[in-house]
């Protein structure tokens, strides 16, 4: 009586001489192991050695400055809401009278959170930023012994003016192409002269 | 002369120690390399301080003896263990000899004329060990595992034992410095007797729990076998133990079957006594780290045996080829005119 009509028919044969001696086939995996003696390892030593990576590596966030020096980001919550893993917090606060050369717009993030042990650098909150404020680099996250310190704010994530981070590889041509022209308010700082206005006669 | 033996108990003493400390640096890094890894390698250039970090780390560990024990057996057992790992260094020809004046300084520490029977009744002992470890732990597996191991210990004993015979009907005699002398003149013992060798061998792999038949101590199997319930420095001797244990044992090969200190042509090279023999003693420890590699080739190739396949390999395979042997060595002979 068949249990199922999968059935496979396989051989089933005594040993060779050969193989009952087994020293043949013992002989056999020690050549295959021996010849491992003599291939390269694979194995990357890091910290010591660091592999290649992509220019679109997504490393470490960085909330960026526009050519002036004033912060990008206006506290939208577009990133937060993106976030598969809920990782990204903030609160917003109101530019004041002299503080036009550090904040774009009159909302702007007093406090700006990342829990790098929940992040899973998907760069959905890159893609969804309407203010391309928040980037993610190639720079890799540095461990560390405490939850706390992996909770990273707007100290380790706003660039400094004197050495602006690069993200021109990881934006298409169209991108660096619209950046250059300076009729939108999205390209200009508030250094650049304000556009020229409609006649209203 | 007496002072000189005991330094050169010392010396021998210090260099097992040594070699075995590196011999699980040697393991670790050529069982990374056959399997495509990178071994250790932090502690020191090329991981060489790592046995040293191992041993400091077996000291700090927290010395545990477990409640229902018998106390002194359980501190026994590693020390039995160690001890007759050593002993057995004290009859092996390190080298030939050297003179300083006229007085001959043997590079052996005592030469009895019953070597090999010494070897095999310190080996014997050495069950012992295993035995008294896995009983005072008061432990299933434990107990498990040492019942395994010793059965397997002298079920190849015999097999040896018997290699042995045959290895002795053709050299006369039982000392090993005679037996290392004889081979100087001819060829190295193993072109005479290659079934023999190929026992022995096998049985030093069963003697000395190597892989594949480390079934005693695996841990998937039986946890940690017989020394499951050790920890610290009591550990640290069985496993050192058992490293010294194959270095004796590749010592005992190379001096029995692979020629012992002499090597090709040492007598064209028109040296003088005493450079030809610190070389000698250079060529015996290559033989050693040669069968020490091969120990450890062996260990990462082969799968492990099941307790039964082991013991139909020990009496109903090895013991008959091993009658076999004497058997095929006394006809040889006496068709050699040889036997009287």
């Amino acid at each position: 009586m068949a249990l199922t009509n999968r059935s496979k028919t396989v051989t089933v044969r005594e040993l060779t001489w050969s193989e009952k001696l087994y020293l043949p086939a013992i002989f056999k995996g020690m050549m295959i192991t021996f010849s491992h003696l003599f291939k390269r390892t694979p194995t990357i030593k890091y910290p010591d050695v660091k592999r290649e990576i992509a220019p679109v590596y997504r490393g470490q966030h960085v909330l960026k400055r526009d050519e002036a020096g004033a912060e990008r980001c206006t506290a939208c919550g577009l990133c937060a809401v993106a976030c598969p893993a809920e990782a990204i917090t903030m609160e917003s606060a109101e530019r004041k009278k002299g503080e036009e050369n550090l904040f774009r717009e009159e909302k702007y993030a007093s406090i700006y959170e990342i829990n790098m042990l929940r992040c899973i650098f998907c760069g959905l909150c890159e893609e969804a930023c309407p203010k391309e404020a928040i980037f993610l680099t190639d720079r890799i996250v540095p461990s560390s012994f405490t939850r706390g310190e992996e909770v990273f704010g707007k100290d380790k994530l706003v660039e400094s003016k004197e050495n602006p981070i690069d993200v021109t590889k990881r934006q298409s041509q169209e991108v660096i192409d619209f950046k250059k022209d300076k009729r939108h308010y999205h390209n200009r700082t508030f250094l650049d002269a304000k556009p020229i206005a409609k006649n209203h006669h | 002369m007496l002072i000189y033996k005991l330094i050169l108990c010392v010396i021998v003493f210090v260099v097992s120690l040594g070699m075995a400390a590196y011999m699980t640096w040697g393991e670790r890094k050529l069982a990374a390399i056959l399997q495509d890894r990178v071994g250790p390698d932090r502690a020191g250039p090329l991981g060489l301080l790592q046995p040293i970090a191992d041993g400091v780390k077996m000291f700090m560990k927290e010395e545990m003896l477990p409640g229902k024990s018998n106390r002194f057996l359980f501190i026994l057992g590693p020390c039995l263990f160690m001890v007759t790992a050593c002993m057995t260094g004290a009859v092996i020809p390190w080298g030939s000899g050297f003179t300083i004046g006229d007085v001959t300084y043997p590079m052996q520490i005592t030469d009895i004329n019953i070597g090999l029977l010494y070897l095999l009744g310190v080996v014997s002992i050495g069950v012992y060990g295993i035995m008294i470890g896995g009983w005072a732990s008061n432990n299933k597996y434990s107990l498990l595992g040492a019942l395994r191991a010793s059965s397997q210990m002298i079920s190849y004993e015999v097999a040896m034992g018997l290699a042995l015979i045959a290895l002795v009907m053709m050299t006369g005699t039982l000392s090993l410095g005679e037996i290392s002398r004889q081979q100087d003149a001819g060829f190295a013992n193993v072109v005479y007797q290659p079934l023999g060798f190929l026992i022995f061998i096998i049985c030093a792999f069963a003697e000395t729990n190597r892989a594949p038949f480390d079934l005693p101590e695996c841990e998937s199997e039986l946890v940690g076998g017989y020394h499951t319930e050790y920890s610290s420095m009591k550990l640290g001797l069985f496993l050192f133990a058992e490293y010294i244990n194959m270095f004796i044992s590749s010592a005992v090969m190379a001096t029995l079957y692979w020629g012992g200190y002499n090597f090709p042509f040492q007598h064209e090279l028109g040296l003088e006594g005493n450079t030809l023999a610190i070389l000698q003693t250079v060529a015996l420890f290559a033989k050693i780290v040669i069968f020490i590699f091969i120990f450890m080739w062996v260990r990462w190739t082969l799968p492990r045996f099941r307790y039964d396949q082991l013991m139909h390999l020990g009496w109903r395979v090895l013991l008959p080829l091993s009658l076999a042997n004497i058997f095929i060595t006394g006809i040889v002979m006496y068709f050699m005119g040889k036997l009287n």
